[in-house]
């Protein structure tokens, strides 16, 4: 998992000072260089890989043995970029992910936006890994107000992809352009086995609504689960299934989990149930 | 009446609560404050020299501190909010609104450090916030014995307002809400107002269910 490339800083809030940070316990520095690259360098002073993609600046303590993942959508053209900035919270960057991937919760913690009693069922939807992603498909749910672009009460479809241990991409309908999907990310860089720094990103096709309205859309989406998430026993994401009984609607954090597990991206898991 | 406004500003939902529970529509301006440090630029620093929100415009009054834009808006239309009148609660309401910006500087800064990553002296907000908790659960379990389930009257005032939302956030700041039974009480009956809006962190109540009918003489 040291060899994987995180989300470190946004680009546009880049400067020569730069900012100090962590990634998995150890302190790092982000900055700008005299030609307005980025910067990373590690706790002891040696350079660290960095690249910018998707708004972001990305590194790795190790050696990254492939290019950061792609998001095509991302190069099209008409789509808005919005940075919606960082947010800590003191959990497992494993647990932030897999809460991003669940749509069950979405009646009880965003209600009256991304869902609503009683249209709690999840129906079914499938499951696979896709050249070493997980990919969950055909995810149908009712929404009030599923974007700031929605008028009204929408099914919306989801297609859901993790990319990378920490980082989910997830597709959804657009509702002011039905033949596309938004995109909506979660980025997320580990500070610790329990404590992360969240840095949500989106790609979408909205050209009415204000920069800040998506930005605050997004914002309040995430910061309803923040309470959740930092409320959460163990602390650590458990990936030994002895303590947990998942149902169908779950189905996705099951494939994210043992993919996690075969692939050995433990960190910020529990391995044993204690 | 325009409000400058941060969806994740308890500052600027103490004006948004205010404003639905008396049933004033607000214009609302969004405010990028994170990532974008509006409040900081030039247009929000023309109208308030502290760079803060909320702001409250209406007509030629600019107001830049929350507790005058509650009391602004119940003098308005709600003066009941004020409280009664007597020289007793008027001095609590007073009380109450002034302590509410010791809430805001200990858990509001303990809040912005851990949540946005605001610098600040992590301890010291806790510690600062704490104590300002316990305080506030002493005035609770005072008015209590006095059969009193707020602040400064038996009704909800704009000093309960003002205090509610810090409290409630506390442990956004990592601050535990656990020890303080009167304060969980208190929350619970001002999110059982009717017309009541939430936050994100803030919560609706779940709707209870029906009390049991008993026929009489069945049991």
């Amino acid at each position: 998992m040291i060899d994987e490339w995180y989300p470190v800083g946004l680009f546009s809030q880049l400067d020569a000072v730069g900012r100090r940070t962590a990634l998995m316990g150890e302190p790092i520095d982000v900055a700008r260089d005299a030609e307005g690259n980025a910067k990373v360098t590690g706790g002891n002073g040696r350079a660290l890989p960095a690249c910018v993609r998707y708004g972001h600046v990305w590194s790795s303590l190790g050696t990254p043995q492939k290019a950061l993942f792609a998001i095509p959508e991302a190069d099209q053209p008409g789509r808005r970029f919005v940075d919606v900035g960082v947010v800590r919270v003191r959990c497992s960057p494993l647990r932030a992910v897999e809460n991003f991937l669940d749509i069950a919760h979405f009646p009880f913690v965003h209600t009256d936006l991304l869902g609503a009693e009683p249209h709690t069922e999840v129906q079914n939807y499938k499951v696979e890994i896709r050249e070493d992603e997980v990919w969950a498909t055909q995810v149908k749910f009712y929404q009030p107000q599923a974007a700031k672009s929605a008028s009204g009460g929408i099914t919306t479809e989801y297609i859901y992809r993790v990319p990378a241990p920490t980082c989910s991409v997830l597709y959804k309908t657009c509702p002011p352009r039905p033949s596309e999907w938004d995109v909506i990310t979660l980025f997320v860089q580990p500070l610790a086995e329990d404590l992360c720094d969240v840095w949500p990103w989106m790609a979408l096709f909205d050209d009415t609504t204000s920069m800040t309205d998506l930005i605050h859309f997004q914002q309040t989406i995430f910061l309803q689960d923040r309470s959740i998430l930092e409320n959460q026993i163990p602390r650590l994401l458990p990936l030994d299934p002895g303590m947990e009984i998942p149902t169908r609607a779950d189905l996705t954090s099951v494939a994210y989990r043992r993919w996690l597990k075969r692939r050995n991206y433990t960190y910020g898991a529990q391995l044993v149930a204690q | 009446m325009k409000l400058y406004d941060y969806i994740l500003s308890p500052s600027c939902y103490k004006v948004r609560l205010m404003a639905a529970l008396t049933g004033v529509k607000l214009d609302i301006r969004p405010v990028d404050f994170h990532p974008g440090a509006e409040h900081r630029g030039q247009e929000l620093l023309a109208l308030n020299p502290a760079g803060s929100i909320p702001i409250l415009e209406d007509g030629d009054l600019i107001l830049t501190e929350s507790s005058a834009m509650l009391v602004y808006l119940a003098a308005k239309v709600a003066p009941s909010w004020l409280g009664s009148g007597g020289a007793e609660e008027t001095a609590r309401v007073q009380q109450w609104l002034s302590f509410s910006s010791r809430l805001t500087a200990s858990l509001g800064g303990a809040r912005l450090h851990e949540m946005l990553l605001r610098p600040g002296d992590f301890g010291a907000l806790q510690s600062q916030g704490i104590a300002s908790l316990r305080e506030l659960e002493a005035g609770l379990v005072e008015q209590g014995l006095h059969g009193m389930g707020f602040l400064a009257s038996d009704r909800p005032t704009v000093a309960d307002i003002a205090c509610f939302p810090y409290v409630v956030l506390a442990p956004d700041g990592g601050v535990s809400l656990d020890p303080y039974p009167a304060i969980r009480l208190w929350s619970r009956a001002l999110r059982s107002l009717e017309n009541f809006i939430e936050m994100p962190g803030i919560h609706r109540l779940h709707e209870l269910k029906p009390e049991p009918h008993i026929e009489p003489g069945k049991v």
